[in-house]
């Protein structure tokens, strides 16, 4: 069977899934309303993660970090892949005992995880302040540039027939296909929309709220930095529902820059930088690298992570509404959860055995869904 | 009428002239990983451009006021 496949969505998991319905045989057209891996793409940090968020969150996670490994070498060296790992750091030793049974998490999922105390992390990173107790060490875990990752995935996509259209904005979702801004008629068996945030604007009704982020680069500082440096607060951060909080995130950018996060914010659709909530994450930066009060930052920027209200993607078919497929949702880990999401949307749209158990992160598990 | 040290080369500036005026016509600053060359862009603050290194310390050219001794480098 060729399935048709109109893709609606540029950003990374847009593009991935074209590459992976392309690859699988399927006819695949891409409309992105403005350029690739712009949106929620484009602002973000591009580190790939594996977070332990629930036990869904992290197979997602696992099985994107294996498609990225085995992707990176295909695309290039513009993917700008970095295989830093990722150092987890505990602030106090109370932080520092519940990252064990973090450790033999990661462990038992099959990623490689090392337990470390406060002297080895200062010999891992020097930069690191005295005070710190320890942290865990991912070393498997890496860094790509995401609206590089998403281009050269829709490029991927291009050389094995898709159609790649941008500056192409859907206006609706019609019978048999999908109506454009200009009034075109695209006909499409089957639909994907991928389009972050963006993507309520076309199903009223999908549980997704914008969070903010905050995120600023400094000027280069090579050698500043090997790993990146994550708080093992940080999950609590990303999975908790405060209006505004902050966690501690550093980057090594493979050209030496360090970038800096994060961020989190509800209710405010506004992407101007917010003053108070960018010192909050600075502050929250010195107490860790107390040496970046020296290192000039260059830009600062915000973001919109789409986010449902159990953090988990909607990947899969939306109940009631035939050949109408979601890949889209994926708060902060939409880079890292790319190929993963691709894999399942492939074995949705094309009836092939799912990668993983798709369950957890199916549309129909919210009710306003299941009744649409 | 300050003097400046500009990677090692005396320059003497006007009084009240900023360290941007003494980066040459095209102005240069610093340059790209690849090679190429940076210089002010804005002129005032925002691009990050001209950053050049004084005293140790990175300073934007576009908003530091040139002063008699200063030791300038690009980068």
């Amino acid at each position: 069977m060729i399935a048709d496949v109109l893709i609606i969505g540029g950003g990374v998991v847009g593009a991935a899934c074209a590459a992976a319905l392309a690859g699988a045989g399927a006819r695949v057209t891409l409309a992105e309303a403005e350029g690739l891996g712009g949106g929620a793409t484009g602002a973000a940090m591009g580190h790939l993660v594996a977070l332990d968020g629930s036990p869904a969150e992290l197979a997602l996670c696992r099985l994107g970090l294996e498609g990225w490994r085995s992707l990176a070498p295909g695309l290039g060296p513009g993917l700008e892949w970095s295989g830093c790992g990722t150092l987890w750091l505990a602030a106090d030793p109370e932080e520092l005992a519940l990252a064990e049974p973090r450790c033999r998490t990661f462990r038992a999922a099959g990623l490689e995880a090392e337990w470390l105390d406060a002297h080895a992390i200062r010999e891992l990173e020097p930069c690191l302040a005295p005070h710190l107790a320890g942290g865990i060490r991912v070393p498997g875990d890496a860094v790509i540039y995401p609206p590089a990752a998403a281009r050269l995935l829709a490029g991927r996509a291009q050389g094995l027939g898709a159609r790649i259209l941008t500056g192409t904005r859907v206006a609706t979702l019609a019978a048999g296909g999908v109506i454009l801004e200009d009034g075109g008629f695209v006909p499409a068996g089957q639909v994907l929309l991928a389009a972050g945030g963006a993507s309520r604007a076309l199903l009223p009704g999908l549980p997704l709220v914008g969070r903010k982020g905050h995120l600023a680069i400094s000027t280069r500082r090579p050698g500043f930095l090997r790993h990146q440096l994550l708080e093992l607060g940080y999950l609590k951060a990303a999975h908790g529902s405060e209006a505004d909080s902050v966690a501690f995130n550093l980057q090594p950018r493979p050209n030496g820059q360090l970038l800096l996060g994060s961020s989190r914010q509800f209710g405010d659709d506004d992407p101007a930088l917010r003053g108070p909530v960018l010192r909050r994450m600075l502050l929250r930066a010195l107490a860790f690298v107390p040496g970046l009060a020296e290192v000039p930052l260059v830009r600062a920027w915000t973001g919109f992570r789409p986010t449902t209200p159990d953090h988990l993607p909607l990947i899969g078919p939306v109940p009631g509404r035939p050949g109408l497929f979601l890949a889209c949702g994926h708060e902060g880990l939409g880079i890292t959860t790319a190929p993963a999401t691709a894999g399942l949307v492939a074995a949705a749209v094309l009836g092939l055995p799912a990668p993983v158990d798709p369950a957890p992160y199916l549309p129909a598990r919210f009710p306003e869904l299941a009744h649409a | 009428m300050p003097r400046i040290l500009l990677d090692g080369q005396p320059v003497d500036l006007p009084a009240g002239a900023l360290l941007a005026a003494a980066l040459g016509c095209p102005p240069v600053a610093c340059h790209g990983l690849a090679g190429a060359p940076r210089g002010p862009l804005c002129g005032m603050g925002q691009c990050f451009e001209c950053r050049v290194t004084l005293d140790g310390r990175e300073v934007l050219a576009c908003l530091t006021p040139a002063r008699d001794g200063m030791v300038v480098r690009r980068g």
